[in-house]
């Protein structure tokens, strides 16, 4: 079962790091997003220290969120994910295996970026610190949650936008508590009770989510 | 044999054919109910209920505005249940009752916040604030929208149905943070001033007004979803017998 788990998980990254732009052009959305902000709303250095996490936040929901459209569409054109469904191996542990996949394609490299764009709006070093694990814990959310939406959608008409409809306002609680952890950083209190929410809706959307995932693949391959 | 007729005599009216002519039924007593009652509620609620001596006249949209959130978490709920049971039970008609919940449910969850924009601007000085409550009211109108995107993206019903019902199922954890909001947070937005352990903190006839409100509201939600199942109905079932059967009848 690990190894069918390993097997799907290498094989997804693997294709994607082979078209390599797929995967660029997320992060590179995530910058360019970001970049916009200091220069729609001027470059004031305590209203960028205020507005950088949500402005961080933000940005890395939408570019999860783009990258959605590919976790399970073109397994789904070329018939691999009827095989997968058919196969010996529950489906819920591919899905387990693409979202973590997908996670260290499109999620992990927003966090590792996060704290040098954070420099650009001046956020001091602590906030920097905090800013990294709320994104660190709630990231792997966004593609939990999003991959339900990736497959409710599944080869229906105007996914696109329909994915954004349906995925972002189950993305609002963890933009809050992720903002929050920093904000009450940056006020002078302890960010570590929104850490904590933020662990807590990872564990249950971990332990919840890739079951309605498999749920909605097999709705779409009916 | 005495155990299988009895969950037999409700499960019947799961069948279109015999559901069809009892929503024609119901509709015109709920539908005349919900006049009534509302006539009664705004009477009460403008011009016996005594004036608020903090709000003054302008705590008067609660007559509308608590109801209204009420029905927009109710609805929502049967929303899910109803598509919990077409996914469990495979019914086309709970499907379709969840369909048509929708609209009916995001119109009150609309009416909670436009209200509630227009009791805030005199009482805390704005149309909007950031508040847990109105956020997460927020939200239910997004889900109501989502699902109701979703079933119109797809073309093949059955798969609309499954799929929305699914959605509706996840969404169905915002009810209770709504709920309890008040509590959690305690952000601007008031707590309850009616609970069933203790006394009610307002005059009886205000009290009496919101009840007579949220009655009539209720009774115009089952006319409304009662109506729009009928119309789901004699769209999807179009070649059907039973349709041309009732459709010749009402003639």
């Amino acid at each position: 079962m690990l190894n069918a788990f390993a097997c799907m998980a290498r094989r997804d990254v693997t294709l994607a790091l082979r078209r390599r732009a797929d995967v660029l052009t997320t992060v590179f959305f995530f910058i360019l997003v970001v970049t916009l902000f200091p220069l729609g709303v001027g470059p004031e250095a305590t209203l960028l220290r205020s507005m950088a996490p949500g402005v961080l936040w933000v940005s890395a929901l939408l570019a999860s969120m783009l990258a959605l459209g590919r976790l399970f569409a073109q397994d789904h054109a070329d018939g691999t994910l009827e095989q997968m469904a058919l196969s010996a191996e529950p489906l819920v542990l591919f899905v387990y295996a693409k979202v973590a996949a997908h996670w260290l394609l499109s999620g992990l490299p927003l966090v590792l970026l996060a704290p040098m764009l954070g420099l650009q709006f001046d956020l001091p070093a602590s906030s920097l610190a905090v800013l990294f694990f709320s994104l660190l814990i709630g990231t792997p959310v966004l593609s939990l949650l999003g991959a339900i939406g990736a497959a409710l959608t599944l080869g229906v008409r105007g996914g696109g936008v329909l994915v954004a409809l349906l995925v972002l306002p189950l993305y609002i609680p963890v933009l809050i508590f992720g903002t929050g952890a920093v904000g009450a950083k940056a006020s002078g209190v302890d960010g570590s009770a929104h850490l904590l929410l933020l662990g807590a809706m990872l564990a249950g959307a971990a332990a919840l989510a890739p079951w309605a995932t498999a749920a909605a693949l097999r709705i779409a391959l009916e | 044999m005495v155990k299988h007729n009895k969950p037999g005599r409700w499960f019947k009216y799961a069948s279109p054919a015999l559901f069809f002519p009892l929503a024609g039924q119901l509709i015109p007593g709920f539908r005349a109910a919900a006049a009534v009652l509302a006539g009664l509620g705004l009477y009460i609620g403008f011009f016996v209920a005594p004036t608020d001596f903090q709000q003054g006249d302008a705590y008067r949209i609660i007559f509308v505005h608590v109801p209204a959130a009420w029905m927009s978490m109710v609805l929502y709920l049967a929303m899910a249940f109803w598509a919990g049971m077409g996914l469990v039970f495979n019914t086309r008609l709970s499907s379709m009752m969840a369909s048509a919940l929708a609209p009916t449910g995001a119109m009150f969850t609309f009416l909670a916040l436009w209200t509630g924009a227009l009791w805030g601007k005199p009482t805390w000085g704005a149309w909007w604030v950031w508040d847990a409550r109105l956020t997460s009211e927020l939200i239910l109108l997004f889900l109501y929208l989502g699902f109701m995107g979703l079933q119109a993206a797809i073309d093949e019903p059955r798969r609309a149905d499954r799929a929305g019902a699914l959605l509706a199922l996840v969404g169905v954890v915002n009810v209770p943070i709504i709920y309890f909001s008040v509590q959690w947070w305690n952000t601007l937005h008031q707590g309850s001033s009616i609970n069933l352990q203790s006394a009610p903190s307002m005059a009886l006839t205000m009290l009496l007004g919101m009840l007579l409100m949220a009655l009539s509201f209720w009774a115009y939600s089952i006319a409304a979803v009662l109506l729009r199942v009928r119309c789901i109905l004699l769209q999807r079932e179009g070649d059907s017998d039973w349709r041309r059967v009732a459709v010749g009848a009402a003639r």
